[in-house]
């Protein structure tokens, strides 16, 4: 029988049977949607982590050599950790072998930061913030737009002026209805003055603000309540190009294994953390989440390919006529076959159309209370389309055959 | 009809001769139907039941045949055998010069769609499809195109007189109707037989009537018509009736005979 001979009948059927048909997709639809939501979601966060979450946090073709890494959301073991604790500090001396090493054309900044500072100002309540006092270039490396005021000044930075540059988050909490250029603000108790405010960074996860920030000179107080004297949490270094990172990096390492006197057996006591290894603990989250997000359907799907197996079975018994009668009229077995094969494929293909539907759905419904990106995955749409046809074909297997096999005379006798 | 049953007789030299030349040869052309000695066994739960107990039976080409006998003298099997829904334990089926009695499955269903009309007396039309389609069925397994099946099925209802009826579901059909689409359906590839197996038993005495004049006409026109029946008065139609009775042919014989013998035993 033609192809779509089979499909029109299948169509047919389905649509004579409304309710049947829909208890009988229930599965793959279930199945489906789960994929695709998760897929979705997935790619979402990926999309957003490769994108925004790096960008955010650290700059283009840019790299830091810390003491430890300090994006480390995989498993660090109490061994990994205390490893990290006997390792030397970085510190204001390895600053200049640094630049020397470095290729012409690199950036640099140093910082020291604190993650529990505690503001204040006249104009509103008190709260905790992210305090960092920097050298270099930290506000290009960054990204670090004004919204408005003006930048640390090169003067201040050499002084070590108290001067201060706010996120979003503290101009909106701590000065609700002024405008905090050229007011004051203290710092775990010392007075700083705001020169400048910088444009809204957003939120990390959809919840981690990036905005409850201050930026002050190296040389200002603040260093004092970030960290002890000479000593730095971080160098950075941005490159003109990927290539010149590379470059940049190795030369880096070089220079602090000879400074820390590693042999070359051992390994290094230092991170350089790019936005690259910084992602690699994602795509390990990655891998587990698409595992769950194959499995969770996959029984979904099992499910749906039993009830289909079941109603199909059904089918047949009900039109053992129907194929009794078509056989007479000269059906072979792989004509009777396949109509039940495409007739089960079809009916499961509607299932899958109706969980790629329901799944966006889903996807997007979750997006829209968690406040994170979901992105649809073109190829999850035809692997959506692909199991639907394929749980229906196998299910369809043994009723088809069954169907195929039917002995004519038994089957006409059948009422 | 008489009870004294002896050899099974055939009604002809001429079938006699093409039944019982030797196994494996061709008949002649003129002959649709051969069959040699056919027996058919079923196993029963561990008894043999012998349905066939070695059937020769010749049909020519245009003949319009009865196949009558009580229930359990095999005509039903016969009638299956004919119309290739089954193959004999033992013996030779020769259709249109082709042996048909050693085929599988699919080969068997190639010559139902090629060589075989049936007609059911339940008329066995499929519920949901209109009458149009179900006469198109027969070609869709013969693989003809849809423009082509079409214009077929609509020329084969046209001559049972219900194109006016081609957009009806069985349902909306009445029972002459129907099994005048059953027939347009068998009709419809050009079959060498017309296979009908109790053509009337679902019927009125009235449409009865109407339907056997379709059959009249077909037989009249070249169609070569065979009919299984009970029925004294509907095999009377027929130009020859075979009579079975315990898995064998007990008679054979023309019309004007077997008119006779029926009116004699009244």
């Amino acid at each position: 029988m033609p192809f779509l001979e089979a499909v029109r009948l299948a169509l047919t059927q389905i649509r004579v049977q409304k309710l049947k048909s829909f208890f009988t997709l229930v599965g793959v639809t279930i199945g489906v949607m789960f994929l695709i939501a998760i897929v979705s979601i997935v790619e979402g966060m990926s999309t957003y982590m490769e994108e925004d979450f790096v960008g955010k946090l650290m700059g283009v073709n840019s790299f830091e050599l810390r003491r430890f890494p300090n994006i480390n959301i995989g498993n660090t073991t109490d061994e990994m950790w205390r490893e990290y604790m006997r390792r030397p500090p970085i510190e204001d001396v390895d600053l200049d072998p640094v630049r020397e090493a470095l290729p012409p054309g690199s950036r640099w900044a140093i910082a020291t930061g604190s993650r529990d500072l505690r503001a204040e100002s006249k104009y509103g309540p008190s709260r905790q913030v992210s305090g960092s006092a920097v050298d270099g270039d930290y506000f290009a490396i960054k990204k670090l737009d004004l919204d408005h005021g003006r930048l640390i000044a090169p003067q201040e930075f050499e002084s070590g002026a108290p001067v201060v540059v706010v996120g979003q988050d503290i101009k909106e909490k701590l000065f609700p209805d002024v405008d905090p250029v050229g007011r004051e603000l203290r710092l775990n108790g010392l007075p700083y003055r705001v020169v400048g405010v910088a444009a809204k960074r957003g939120s990390l996860f959809g919840s981690m603000s990036l905005d409850n920030f201050i930026v002050a000179p190296l040389n200002s107080p603040l260093r004092r309540v970030t960290q002890p004297r000479g000593v730095l949490n971080v160098i950075m270094v941005q490159s003109p190009s990927g290539e010149d990172m590379t470059e940049a990096m190795e030369r880096v390492r070089t220079v602090m294994r000879s400074r820390h006197k590693l042999r070359p057996a051992q390994p290094d006591n230092f991170a350089l953390q790019t936005s690259e290894s910084a992602l690699a603990f994602w795509d390990k989250i990655k891998g587990y989440l698409t595992i769950a997000g194959v499995i969770l359907p996959l029984v979904g799907l099992v499910v749906g390919a039993i009830v289909i197996m079941n109603i199909m079975l059904v089918a047949v018994a009900e039109r053992t006529r129907e194929i009794g009668i078509r056989k007479s009229l000269g059906a072979r077995r792989r004509d009777i076959l396949s109509q039940f094969l495409v007739e089960s494929a079809t009916l499961s293909t509607f299932g899958a159309i109706a969980g790629i539907g329901l799944g966006f759905a889903l996807a997007a419904a979750f997006g829209g209370v968690s406040g994170m990106r979901v992105s649809v995955a073109p190829w999850s749409i035809g692997a959506g389309v692909l199991l639907g046809i394929s749980v229906g074909m196998v299910a369809g297997i043994y009723p088809a055959s069954r169907a195929a096999r039917l002995d004519p005379i038994e089957a006409l006798r059948q009422e | 009809m008489s009870a004294d049953i002896q050899e099974p007789e055939l009604s002809t030299t001429a079938e006699r001769e093409a039944v019982t030349v030797s196994a494996g040869v061709t008949p002649s052309k003129e002959w649709v139907i051969v069959t040699r000695g056919i027996e058919r066994d079923y196993d029963m739960g561990g008894e043999v039941v012998h349905a066939l107990r070695g059937v020769d039976l010749a049909v020519r080409r245009n003949e319009y045949v009865a196949i009558m006998g009580p229930s359990g003298s095999g005509k039903s099997t016969l009638m299956n055998m004919i119309g290739c829904l089954d193959t004999p334990s033992a013996g030779e089926y020769w259709l249109n010069g082709v042996q048909v009695s050693h085929m599988n499955d699919d080969e068997l269903a190639r010559v139902r769609n090629r060589e075989i009309g049936f007609v059911f007396q339940t008329f066995n039309l499929l519920p949901r499809a209109t009458a149009l389609h179900n006469v198109e069925l027969p070609l869709v397994y013969a693989g003809i195109p849809s423009t082509e099946r079409k214009k077929r099925a609509k020329e084969a209802l046209d001559r049972v007189q219900l194109s006016d009826r081609m957009d009806h579901r069985p349902n909306e059909l009445s029972g002459g109707q129907r099994q005048r689409v059953a027939i347009a359906r068998a009709l419809v590839n050009q079959p060498a037989i017309l296979l009908a197996d109790e053509p009337t038993g679902n019927l009125d005495s009235g449409t009865s009537a109407e339907i056997m004049r379709v059959f009249e006409s077909l037989a009249s026109t070249g169609q070569t018509v065979i009919m299984v029946t009970h029925e004294a008065d509907v095999a009377a139609h027929a130009r020859r009736v075979v009579v079975l009775r315990d898995g064998r042919i007990s008679s054979d014989m023309r019309r004007d005979k077997f008119t006779q013998q029926l009116v004699s035993s009244h």
